[in-house]
């Protein structure tokens, strides 16, 4: 589960206050918003890449509060994905359970599979499409089991066709691995397709919508 | 139609304008070939002292480049990524080579190691004692090179990590990585063409260097002599002819290193 509580950041005159809600385990939660309302900000403090002032952030049963980004196991997608562009499709993919020192072969050709890329393993992702350059960074994101997923407006760049696809994807990587998510976006789609839970963040504070 | 003209018109102004100067770097490239012969070239490469001048030249620049880039990559890195107190101040210090007149390079050089005392111990004196010599010896060739390459290598290296999204390192923390893994395995292999363009500006600055060697390394006859200070050593005893074949070796050397580079770098682009 995710559950975040009176969590307050601070970054020049941009300031989140209180922000508290919770995600049970397994399900998937969307937290909508306008842009530039800190969505970004919450799930950059939940992976540990912004430091915030107060408050306390629990991951599967941790508080992650003061760990580095690498201890809190977090999958984070985000918006700009971010993908090596220095390594191929398969070496993006194994690239976290090699970082661990784990045997990756079987589980990126797995994971390759669930997710329709099997193609794609040796191209670079210069000249990827942009659904598969989303589910490479989604692969890459789930490859060593993280107990929750972040995924900061996964779908905006996309067409219509290409993002109700991966609204497929989504939902069958989550029902088949059980990671909790938190999917921020500010598309009303992206939430009647996948939502378990969702949340609005309106003037720096966050309320369960359903 | 009428627009079509005026953009035209435009093309051409700029084409004109920027033109003069390229044509000016041709007819300085012209001029040196008009100027030599084979047999001026040939005279040149025999000569013993213009041989050992080419060697040093080469192992010297290649040294104070990569040198260059060992500072320059964790400068260019902090400078780029991180706000800290000084940084302004570390940003002045960097433009002072840059700026300052290559001759005050070398006093400088040439203060430090020599009348700098502690313990009433000149740091050359101290090196001297170890069996290292760097004033007006070969040593001393790379670190006046190395003073003013850095600063260029430091540049180069500032604008290739600002470049680069951050956000790249932060998802590999995300993945499991230590910050000095993240450089490692993401950070250093997206800025290799940077990093090689930085060692490149780095070598050609080097190899163009005259007036910290002077000072510092002195030019003396096939030992700390480099081709630009042959270039000096031939106009001072009259040969034009030796100093223009010396020229155009360097000249060559230099379009071949960057052609050579930029193959390198195109290849893994």
């Amino acid at each position: 589960m995710i559950e975040v509580s009176g969590l307050c950041i601070r970054a020049g005159a941009f300031a989140l206050d209180d922000v508290a809600f919770s995600i049970p385990g397994g399900a998937y939660g969307v937290l909508m918003g306008k842009s530039g309302g800190g969505k970004t900000t919450i799930l950059e403090a939940l992976c540990g890449l912004r430091s915030i002032e107060r408050g306390s952030i629990c991951l599967a049963g941790r508080d992650v509060t003061s760990l580095a980004p690498a201890q809190r196991f977090v999958g984070y997608v985000p918006q700009d994905l971010a993908l090596f562009a220095h390594l191929s499709v398969r070496e993006n993919l194994a690239f976290a359970l090699m970082v661990r020192g784990k045997p990756f072969d079987a589980h990126v050709e797995e994971l390759a599979d669930w997710l329709g890329i099997t193609g794609l393993l040796g191209r670079m992702p210069d000249g990827l499409s942009g659904g598969e350059a989303q589910r490479v960074a989604l692969g890459r994101a789930l490859a060593f089991r993280p107990s929750v997923l972040l995924l900061d407006e996964p779908l905006s760049a996309l067409d219509e066709e290409t993002r109700t696809e991966m609204h497929g994807v989504l939902r069958s990587i989550q029902k088949k691995t059980g990671v909790t998510t938190l999917h921020v976006t500010h598309h009303r789609d992206d939430a009647r397709a996948l939502a378990d839970v969702v949340f609005e963040l309106r003037d720096g504070r966050v309320a369960r919508q359903s | 139609m009428k627009t079509h003209r005026g953009e035209r018109l435009f093309y051409i102004a700029l084409a004109v304008i920027g033109g003069t100067y390229a044509l000016l770097v041709v007819l300085m490239i012209a001029a040196n070939v008009a100027y030599t012969t084979p047999a001026h070239l040939e005279t040149a490469l025999r000569s013993p002292e213009i041989q050992a001048s080419l060697k040093l030249t080469l192992w010297s620049c290649l040294l104070a480049a990569a040198f260059s880039l060992i500072v320059a990559v964790p400068l260019g890195y902090l400078l780029a990524r991180t706000n800290f107190r000084g940084k302004g101040l570390l940003e002045a210090v960097m433009d002072i080579p840059v700026v300052l007149p290559p001759l005050v390079v070398g006093l400088s050089l040439l203060i430090i190691f020599n009348h700098f005392r502690i313990g009433g111990v000149s740091l050359e004196q101290w090196l001297n004692a170890h069996g290292i010599q760097f004033t007006f010896a070969v040593a001393g060739v790379v670190v006046a090179q190395f003073s003013v390459a850095a600063a260029f290598a430091v540049r180069t290296m500032r604008g290739t990590f600002e470049q680069m999204p951050a956000r790249v390192e932060e998802v590999a923390l995300t993945l499991g990585c230590t910050r000095w893994q993240a450089f490692k395995l993401v950070t250093l292999p997206l800025a290799r063409r940077g990093m090689l363009a930085a060692f490149t500006v780095a070598w050609a600055r080097s190899l163009g260097e005259f007036g910290p060697l002077l000072i510092f390394a002195g030019t003396t006859r096939g030992r700390t002599e480099v081709l630009s200070s042959s270039v000096f050593l031939e106009l001072s005893v009259g040969r034009l002819e030796g100093a223009v074949a010396v020229s155009l070796l360097m000249i060559v050397i230099a379009v071949g290193v960057l052609l050579m580079v930029r193959m390198w770098g195109g290849d893994r682009a």
